[in-house]
């Protein structure tokens, strides 16, 4: 069975389409990357997989480990094992990220029927997890990404992900507004969590992600559509011909 | 009493009271004359209504109705009671002085344990047994001509009379507890701190029940006055019956360079109103005024301050907060008036109202009044819903909506409670936040 299948998705959004009939199949252990202009429907699509409400969905369905995505609460999602690395991901002022952390961790934990993480447990595996992404512990005692820099905020989404330990990570954009260390601290961070059982599917516009994240399959998406997919090596040439080419074949 | 004073409308009840208590209430002589003649005014004008600007938003002819006849001296099983309210306080390392029904309770109170430099007297003593003038000034202020501390004026049968010398700095905080007993009644409470020169005090007031109180009605009054220097932390926890009233009065003088930091949680009572008339008497004092409002069912919470700058120097900051859920009502006002010597005020008062459900209220009135030329004045309100992007994001990291907003409303009022200094102060207001985010329905 898929871990994750998308068929024939259409979306809407205030009444207008932005997803025709999207499909995309995921297995465990696979990386697949996402590829497209701005505004062909990347987030809109990685939104819906993670229940983010104001989308309506007009057709077709989602599947996670074979059952009804769609059906599902975020938080309901998120103890199921998905996750999404949020494009802009947003400041909660006077919540403390050690306090964000640790709830949202035991909320999914008690969720799966699971008890709650020790103190010192769940301190320890924050510490290492930290630690490894270059995160101070200082950065931790403040507000959930209040005052973080652009990397910063995506190095914490990639603590979260090592932290919570999901099945599938969508990654939205990782790479915009990182500097190419930065860039090159996330993705490592990342490459530390591929495993057999965890899949990926990283979105970018740019070629340049997947140096450091090298996917196994490639889709380009344009006007809400697959309209290409194919290996690795499909995203180097997208680099050199551009995505006009495929502009004319969604319309 | 003359009885022809009681009007023939919704107040005759209140003027039925007056002169069915007048017999109980404590001092004669010129503290009875004091009494009438606060008692004339309050049966002039009546509770007040939405026609009386500074009662708007909070009409008592309408939502009080009428005054409770006055609480009777609570006997052995009342004491008992209040005993047991006594020891579920979440509040404990402090000096106790309790109030049951309006009557100082010695028994239940930490007489023995008050730290030297402090010296107790109870209203009901003062009233009954002091000169003269010191008993009728008790009941007279100059800071307000609020009809409701009129009332109190004509009713209040005790409280506690503090004096905190100069330069003593008290380790523990000293803690007015109002515990209530007896349902459909009404307790009048009047207490007078006189804060000495360089003295370090934090007060603290609860407002609280006995198991099965119901539908009774608080009304208090607090006098301070910080002498030059004086460092006071004060903390306000309501949490008051959820079918009772309670319309308290804070009147606060400060004197030069004092430090006054004042917190305010209300999450009880049917109907609240504090109000707080705070004067800045002497230069380079600063005032941190903070609230807290939770309300829910049908619950109408109102904070109302009155901020006077009288002399040059003086900084005033004021942080509030209300959730407001289901149909309850939040009323914020907030009023600050920099008189023509008060040059170089800074006040800035801030004021946010959370909004649960569609049927949830709020109205916010911040107002200046500036007479000096060189100050930096600025108030502003908002109110709003909860941020559901925020509410996404921590929903997507697998919180459920109840406690994703949880969450959300802590770090919302957190900010009003940051500001209290004590600790184990602040963990309580955060407690009884957190106690009422998980009786949300
Ligand atoms: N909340 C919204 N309201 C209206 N239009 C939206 C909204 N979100 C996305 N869109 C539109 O949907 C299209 C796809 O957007 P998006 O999914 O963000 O694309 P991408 O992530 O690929 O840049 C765009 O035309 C965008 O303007
Ligand atoms: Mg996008």
């Amino acid at each position: 069975m898929p871990l994750l299948e998308v068929k024939n998705l259409q979306v809407r959004v205030e009444e207008r389409e932005i997803l025709h009939g999207l499909s995309l199949t995921v297995n465990e252990g696979e990386v697949h990357a996402i590829m497209g202009p701005n505004g062909s429907g990347k987030s809109t699509l990685s939104h819906v997989i993670a229940g983010k409400p104001g989308y309506e969905v007009t057709g077709g369905e989602i599947l996670f480990k074979g059952e009804d995505l769609l059906a599902m609460s975020p938080d309901e999602r998120a103890a199921k094992g998905v996750f999404l690395a949020f494009q802009y991901p947003v400041e909660i002022p006077g919540v403390a990220t050690m306090t964000f952390l640790r709830t949202a961790l035991n909320a999914q934990r008690k969720a799966r029927g699971e008890p709650e993480l020790s103190t010192p447990d769940f301190l320890k595996k924050v510490r290492s997890v930290a630690a490894s992404l270059n995160i101070p512990q200082e950065m931790l005692r403040r507000g959930v990404n209040v005052g973080f820099s652009g990397g910063e905020k995506k190095r914490n989404e990639v603590l979260q992900m090592a932290l919570f330990e999901p099945s599938i990570c969508i990654l939205d954009e990782m790479d915009s507004g990182l500097d190419i260390d930065a860039l090159r601290i996330a993705a490592d961070g990342v490459n530390a969590l591929r495993s057999q059982g965890r899949a990926m599917v990283v979105i970018t516009h740019y070629q340049r992600l997947l140096n450091y994240i090298v996917p196994d399959y490639v889709h380009v998406m344009s006007k809400g559509r697959v309209v290409k997919s194919g290996g690795k090596d499909l995203a180097l040439e997208l680099e050199e011909s551009g995505y006009a080419q495929f502009e004319d074949q969604a319309a | 009493m003359n009885v022809a004073l009681v009007k023939p409308t919704s107040d005759r009840a209140s003027g039925e009271s007056f002169a069915a208590a007048r017999s109980r209430l404590p001092g004669s002589g010129v503290v009875s004359e004091v009494r009438e003649a606060a008692f004339a005014e309050f049966s002039k004008r009546g509770l007040p209504h939405r026609r009386v600007e500074e009662w708007k938003y909070t009409d008592l002819r309408v939502m009080l109705r009428e005054v409770a006849p006055l609480a009777v001296n609570p006997d052995e099983a009342a004491l008992n009671r209040a005993a047991a309210a006594v020891a579920s306080l979440d509040v404990t390392d402090t000096c106790k002085l309790v109030l049951v029904d309006g009557s100082f309770a010695p028994h239940l109170s930490d007489v023995a344990s008050l730290e030297a430099g402090v010296r107790l007297h109870t209203l009901r003593e003062i009233l009954e047994t002091a000169d003269n003038s010191t008993r009728a000034d008790l009941l007279r202020t100059n800071a307000t001509s609020d009809v409701m501390v009129a009332l109190n004026a004509a009713m209040a049968t005790d409280g506690v009379v503090l004096g905190v010398d100069n330069g003593v700095a008290l380790k523990r905080p000293i803690h007015i507890v109002h515990i209530a007993t007896q349902s459909n009644a009404a307790s009048f409470t009047r207490s007078l701190i006189k804060i000495g020169e360089g003295a370090q005090v934090t007060l603290v007031e609860s407002f609280v029940a006995a198991p099965d109180a119901k539908s009774y009605q608080v009304h208090d009054a607090l006098v301070s006055w910080a002498g030059d220097g004086a460092n006071v932390h004060h903390v306000r926890l309501v949490e008051d019956a959820r079918d009772a009233s309670n319309i308290s009065t804070a009147i606060v003088t400060l004197g030069a360079k004092t430090q006054f930091n004042s917190f305010s949680l209300t999450s009880g009572s049917a109907l609240s109103r504090y109000q707080a008339f705070v004067r800045f008497g002497g230069e380079e004092a600063v005032a941190n005024i903070n609230g807290v409002n939770l309300l829910k069912d049908r619950q109408h919470g109102d904070t109302t301050l009155v901020l006077d700058h009288m002399v040059p120097h003086c900084d005033s900051r004021e942080v509030f907060r209300a959730v407001v859920d289901d149909r309850a009502h939040s009323v914020f006002q907030g009023r600050i008036n920099v008189h023509p010597d008060a040059q170089k005020t800074d006040a800035k008062m801030m004021t946010r109202a959370l909004l649960l459900s569609d049927e949830a209220e709020a109205d916010n009135k911040p107002e200046l009044e500036i007479f000096a030329d060189d100050v930096q004045c600025g108030h502003g309100a908002t109110t709003g819903a909860l941020d559901d992007s925020l509410l996404f994001y921590l929903r997507a990291r697998g919180l459920p909506e109840k406690e994703a907003q949880a969450l959300l409303i802590q770090a919302f009022v957190g900010e009003a409670m940051e500001s209290i200094a004590d600790e184990q102060l602040r963990e309580t207001a955060v407690a009884t936040a957190a106690r009422w985010l998980a009786t949300r329905g």
